[in-house]
């Protein structure tokens, strides 16, 4: 076994240390070792975006990451994003406009979505659509989806545009 | 999916990341954005006792364009490519192209000199490279040396490349005139079924340019020269691109896999070929 290494990460604003195997999958620290159960596992092959999280101001498949490589980097997961007690806009329009079925891939979806919205707050549905192209649902057939993150992202723009 | 051990090293300048490969032989490999190599780990299909991380190695990074050529850093991603205007204005085939490959994430994490160091005929950068005619530079335990990218592919996951060396930097002249990307998938983020990249420029009524390269139709990408010089000094019409569709399949070698039998194969390699030449030439 290769000697265990010494990682530092950010993830949701709070400060992990941890000693790790460099071939841990960073799925793996996020769902074991933090208890972060919000991004999912759908495929472990990185092909459905599942497991999408936020490192370092990009969308990544944490399933096609080693821990290692993460090491010193700043994460969101769903988790960072809101939740019962706040829902982030995201979520509230996902809920609205039934963006979801069984869930599984929402959180993805959402984080996924989150990062798009912060590189164009105001996208047309296309650029939703082929900017979300990295994120398999087997449930909603895409047009709530869709219609969620538009809703939402007229929401931020109103209030961005009241402030 | 649980890939096999490795000691991990992150080296922060190029000549520590070639140090490591000299010291550690060939048991240790370069990792990038990890897009290609990670799914290769996960099947044990590579198993290397040493990875050494190149993504603090800052010689790797930037693009910069000149009047006449453009140079890319090995670690720069698909996505940087795309965000760059600069870039864009220059050669506006690699935003084209960059923007069929894969799906957003992997845009975000997977590098150029990757996907050129790969040797996996999917890959789409290294046709394009071809078709532009870049030229890459190794740099190894001896010092750096160039090799052009219609000379770099041997074969299978088999480039020119020898294990200690690292792909450091892409060198791509400016071209004038027409281009077109057009890649046939089963989904977006799926590899090419058959792709082209096409470069063309006019004297008057005439074809005066051409460059031709096909991805994934055979085990590595394929600069046709004959399909070019077929389109040289004519109109660029029906009979002109038959003509170059025929030089150009009989230089591939596609294999039956899932994305289908080798004659579907073919008549999407003509199919794409004729609609890359068509936009390339109405951009002339
Ligand atoms: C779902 C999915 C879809 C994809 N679709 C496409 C697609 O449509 N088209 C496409 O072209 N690609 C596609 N890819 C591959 C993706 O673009 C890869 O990221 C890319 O092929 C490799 O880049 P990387 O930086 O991830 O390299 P890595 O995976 O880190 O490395 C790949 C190989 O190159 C070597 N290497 C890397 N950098 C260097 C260097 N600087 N010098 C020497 N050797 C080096 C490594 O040792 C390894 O052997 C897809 C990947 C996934 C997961
Ligand atoms: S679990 Fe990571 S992409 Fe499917
Ligand atoms: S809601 Fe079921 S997979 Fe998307």
């Amino acid at each position: 076994m290769a000697k265990k290494i010494h990682v530092t990460l950010t993830v949701n604003g709070e400060a992990q240390e941890f000693l790790a195997e460099p071939r841990e999958l960073l799925i793996h620290t996020l769902r074991e070792r933090l208890g972060l159960t919000g991004p999912h596992i759908g495929c472990e092959t990185s092909h459905c975006g599942a497991c999408t999280i936020d490192m370092n101001g990009r969308s990544v498949k944490a399933c096609t990451v080693f821990v290692a490589q993460a090491d010193g980097a700043d994460i969101t997961t769903i988790e960072g994003l809101g939740g019962p007690d706040g829902l982030h806009v995201l979520q509230r329009m996902f809920r609205e406009h039934h963006g979801l079925q069984c869930g599984y891939c929402t959180p993805g979806m959402i984080t996924r979505a989150h990062r798009l919205l912060q590189e164009n707050p105001a996208p047309t549905e296309e650029e939703v659509r082929f900017g979300m192209a990295g994120n398999l649902c087997r449930c909603t057939g895409y047009q709530n989806i869709v219609k969620a993150i538009l809703a939402a992202a007229a929401e931020l723009n109103a209030k961005e545009a009241a402030e | 999916m649980i890939p096999p051990a490795f000691e991990y090293h992150r080296p922060t300048d190029l000549a520590s990341a070639v140090g490591l490969l000299a010291q550690l032989g060939d048991e240790a490999r370069v990792i990038a954005g990890g897009h290609s190599l990670i799914p290769m780990m996960k099947l044990r299909m590579a198993e290397p006792a040493h990875l050494v991380d190149l993504q603090s190695v800052g010689e790797l990074k930037g693009i910069t364009v000149a009047s006449d050529h453009v140079q890319i850093g090995a670690m720069v991603t698909q996505s940087d490519l795309i965000a760059h205007d600069g870039l864009a204005r220059a050669i506006p085939l690699i935003r084209e192209a960059a923007l069929q490959i894969a799906d957003p994430q992997v845009r975000y994490v997977g590098t150029i000199g990757g996907n050129v160091a790969n040797g996996d005929p999917g890959n789409d950068m290294p046709g394009l490279m071809q078709c532009l005619d870049a030229s890459f530079t190794l740099t190894g335990p001896s010092g750096s040396r160039d090799v052009a990218a219609r000379d770099f592919y041997h074969g299978l996951y088999s480039t020119d490349r020898a294990d200690d060396e690292i792909l450091t930097r892409i060198t791509i002249p400016v071209p004038a005139g027409g281009y077109a990307y057009e890649k046939q998938k089963r989904k977006i983020g799926d590899y090419a079924t058959a792709a082209a990249a096409v470069l063309l420029n006019r004297r008057g009524g005439t074809v005066s340019f051409a460059s031709i390269a096909m991805t994934n139709l055979s085990d590595m990408p394929v600069w046709s020269q004959a399909a070019g010089e077929a389109l040289l000094g004519t109109d660029c019409g029906t009979e002109a691109v038959t003509a170059a569709i025929a030089a150009m399949l009989a230089d591939i070698d596609p294999q039956a896999d899932n994305r289908g039998p080798i004659a579907f194969k073919r008549h999407v390699a003509g199919v794409i070929l004729a609609r890359a030449i068509a936009r390339a030439w109405s951009r002339t």
